[in-house]
């Protein structure tokens, strides 16, 4: 069984907290307790590249509607039967992963993920997408909403 | 009960995988002629241009066989199947029994007969063999390059050849390039950013002769022209790899003719991937698709009905994900119209150098074509697949920023949250 995130779009506030806290767990940075303000270390020392998050803010002009969507690891998942290095791979414990150091970017995930939750990374050379934080415990995205509006469940 | 697959590419490890899902134990072979543990064909352009290394080209890890209990017969090829004794004869006369036999041997180079051909460094371009020999050759200072064929491979090949420093010139019969994905408007777009990177075209022509004495020297086009050249790279198509297995019982037409359950005409053999001819959902006929998703997923349906759990895959089409330098393009379904009743909605933003056009039938979206605006394209390629009707958004599907807002609540929340009911 299979962790996944679920965004409630009633009351998410569209303040894009979850990209900052995202970019900082996945950064080389992280710490148990982690810090958000941090990053700017982060920026500072990748100046021509500032790291991607994981996870996609949909919003749009027009409308009050916003909500953070993230990879829903798929029991069936597009994406890895596409790729064709084998960056994009199920774990044991269930997750979609993308090995970033495998990965040529070649979108062939993008043209695949039937969510739209892979976003092109750093630099837009690797495939970015959530990993659900599995080593941090609870994804950083979800522990760090301001107004709980993401919620991690077993399904 | 004795698994057999001939072929150890991505539609044999859909199989493997599936198989393994819900038969442990029973044996699985598989046989190759190539010596190498399951590699990515696409990737022997990113190996020939530099960018990955020997070790970045094997898709699964080194424990895959030992992991999946798989014996593998590498370097040997399948000579003959006897499909009375259910047997499969090997190239050395062993001969390797089987309950249930995959037939996945992808495809092979096309090669229109050519004079010359038989010349020192004149290549194909499907094996890792291929870019290791011409790598040699390159190695040994060869500078300058012809390519016969722009399709998705020949221009794979054309790009590392370029970043390998060489002069390219690239032949292609037909009044465009990348003829299979993209509609003459596109494929200009495509064209004039390649030629910025000084790839050399010749459309409308192709080669009639090579010349060299031992070793290529000379092209001799068509139309006349002869180009000078040290290297001659064949990529004008695959054709499915079955010579082995014609004049026997097995029904073939273009390639091994399957059903959705990827079972051939004969009990117990299924066959996948790029040998297979299996049901086009957007053409709405029976057709081989020669792509990588396609093969996994016919290898994972046939290994499913293998191992004795019904599966069927119905939604086969073509789709393309591919970049040349900073041009990507993501491409699905039909993308020249084949009847009246196609509506177009296109978008072109000169600035950006960003390209849309979708196709739609009856509200439903049947190809599309995406250059440099190819974010969350999957989204469209599921709406192929899923038939979903976009007759209410439609001009929004050319926007950058289309997305699950674009969908009524209630739609978008079965979507997103579909996975909790799973
Ligand atoms: C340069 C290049 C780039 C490509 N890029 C893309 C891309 O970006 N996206 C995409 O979707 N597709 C791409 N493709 C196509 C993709 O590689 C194929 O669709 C896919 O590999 C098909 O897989 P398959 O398992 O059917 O067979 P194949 O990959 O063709 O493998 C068949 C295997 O069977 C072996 N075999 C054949 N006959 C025998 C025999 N008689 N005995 C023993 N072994 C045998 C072959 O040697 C081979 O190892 C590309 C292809 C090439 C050549
Ligand atoms: S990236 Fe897309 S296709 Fe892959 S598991 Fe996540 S949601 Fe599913
Ligand atoms: S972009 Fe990377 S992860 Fe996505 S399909 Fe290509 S190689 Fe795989």
């Amino acid at each position: 069984m299979a962790k996944k995130i679920f965004p409630k779009e009633d009351v998410c506030v569209g303040c894009h907290l979850c990209e900052v806290y995202c970019v900082y767990a996945h950064s080389k940075y992280k710490k148990p307790n982690i810090k958000a303000h941090e990053l700017v270390k982060l920026y500072i020392k990748h100046k021509d590249s500032k790291p991607t998050p994981k996870i996609l803010i949909e919003e749009k002009s027009g409308t009050w509607t916003t909500f953070a969507l993230q990879c829903r690891h798929c029991d069936d998942a597009p994406c890895t039967k596409a790729c064709i290095t084998g960056a994009m791979k199920r774990l044991e414990d269930g997750r979609i992963i993308c090995d970033e150091e495998k990965c040529v970017g070649c979108w062939s995930c993008i043209m695949a993920c039937p969510h739209g939750a892979v976003r092109r990374g750093e630099n837009k050379k690797a495939a970015s997408k959530c990993d659900l934080c599995l080593e941090l415990g609870e994804p950083a995205c979800v522990k760090n909403c301001p107004n709980e509006a993401l919620e991690v469940k077993e399904v | 009960m004795k698994y057999v697959i001939i072929g150890n590419s991505v539609a044999a490890c859909g199989c493997i995988e599936a198989i393994r899902k819900v038969d442990t134990q029973n044996p699985i072979v598989v046989i190759s002629d190539e010596k190498y543990r399951v590699y990515s064909r696409p990737l022997i352009s990113y190996y020939l241009g530099g960018k990955v290394d020997e070790s970045k080209m094997y898709i699964r890890d080194e424990d895959y066989y030992e992991k999946n209990k798989v014996e593998t017969k590498l370097g040997k090829k399948a000579v003959a199947v006897d499909f009375k004794s259910r047997e499969v004869i090997l190239d050395d006369g062993e001969k390797v029994k089987y309950d249930k036999l995959l037939i996945a041997t992808g495809g092979k180079p096309f090669v229109p007969p050519t004079k010359g051909f038989e010349l020192k460094n004149v290549f194909t371009f499907i094996k890792f063999d291929d870019v290791k020999a011409i790598d040699e050759a390159i190695k040994s200072g060869a500078k300058k390059a012809v390519v016969i064929g722009a399709g998705l491979s020949g221009l794979k090949a054309a790009e590392a050849l370029i970043k390998r420093n060489l002069d390219v010139t690239v032949v292609e019969l037909a009044n465009r390039i990348l003829g299979s994905i993209l509609d003459l408007e596109a494929s200009r777009i495509v064209q004039s950013e390649l030629e910025k990177h000084g790839i050399v075209f010749k459309l409308e022509t192709s080669v009639d002769e090579i010349i060299g004495d031992g070793k290529v020297e000379k092209v001799k086009l068509k139309n006349g022209e002869v180009l000078d050249c040290d290297i001659v790279v064949f990529a004008i198509g695959v054709v499915p790899n079955i010579d082995f297995l014609k004049g026997t019982e097995l029904k073939i037409n273009r390639g091994i003719v399957v059903n959705n359950k990827m079972e051939t005409n004969i009990q117990d053999v299924y066959a996948a991937g790029d040998c297979a001819e299996g049901y086009d959902f957007v053409f709405e006929q029976q057709r081989v698709i020669p792509i990588w998703p396609n093969a996994y997923n016919q290898g994972e349906t046939a290994g499913y009905n293998m191992a004795g759990v019904e599966r069927t895959f119905d939604r086969g089409f073509p789709m393309n994900s591919i970049g040349f330098f900073d041009v990507h393009m993501i491409t699905a379904g039909i993308v020249v119209p084949n009847s009246d009743d196609i509506e177009v909605l296109v978008k072109h933003d000169k600035e950006k150098n960003a390209y849309r056009k979708i196709y739609l039938k009856n509200g439903r979206v049947v190809g599309f074509m995406f250059i440099n605006s190819i974010d969350r394209a999957g989204m469209i390629t599921n709406m192929i697949k899923e038939g979903f009707n976009v007759e209410s958004i439609k001009h929004r599907l050319l926007d950058e920023d289309f997305g699950y807002l674009d969908l009524p609540k209630e739609i978008r929340q079965e979507k997103i949250l579909g996975g909790a009911k799973a």
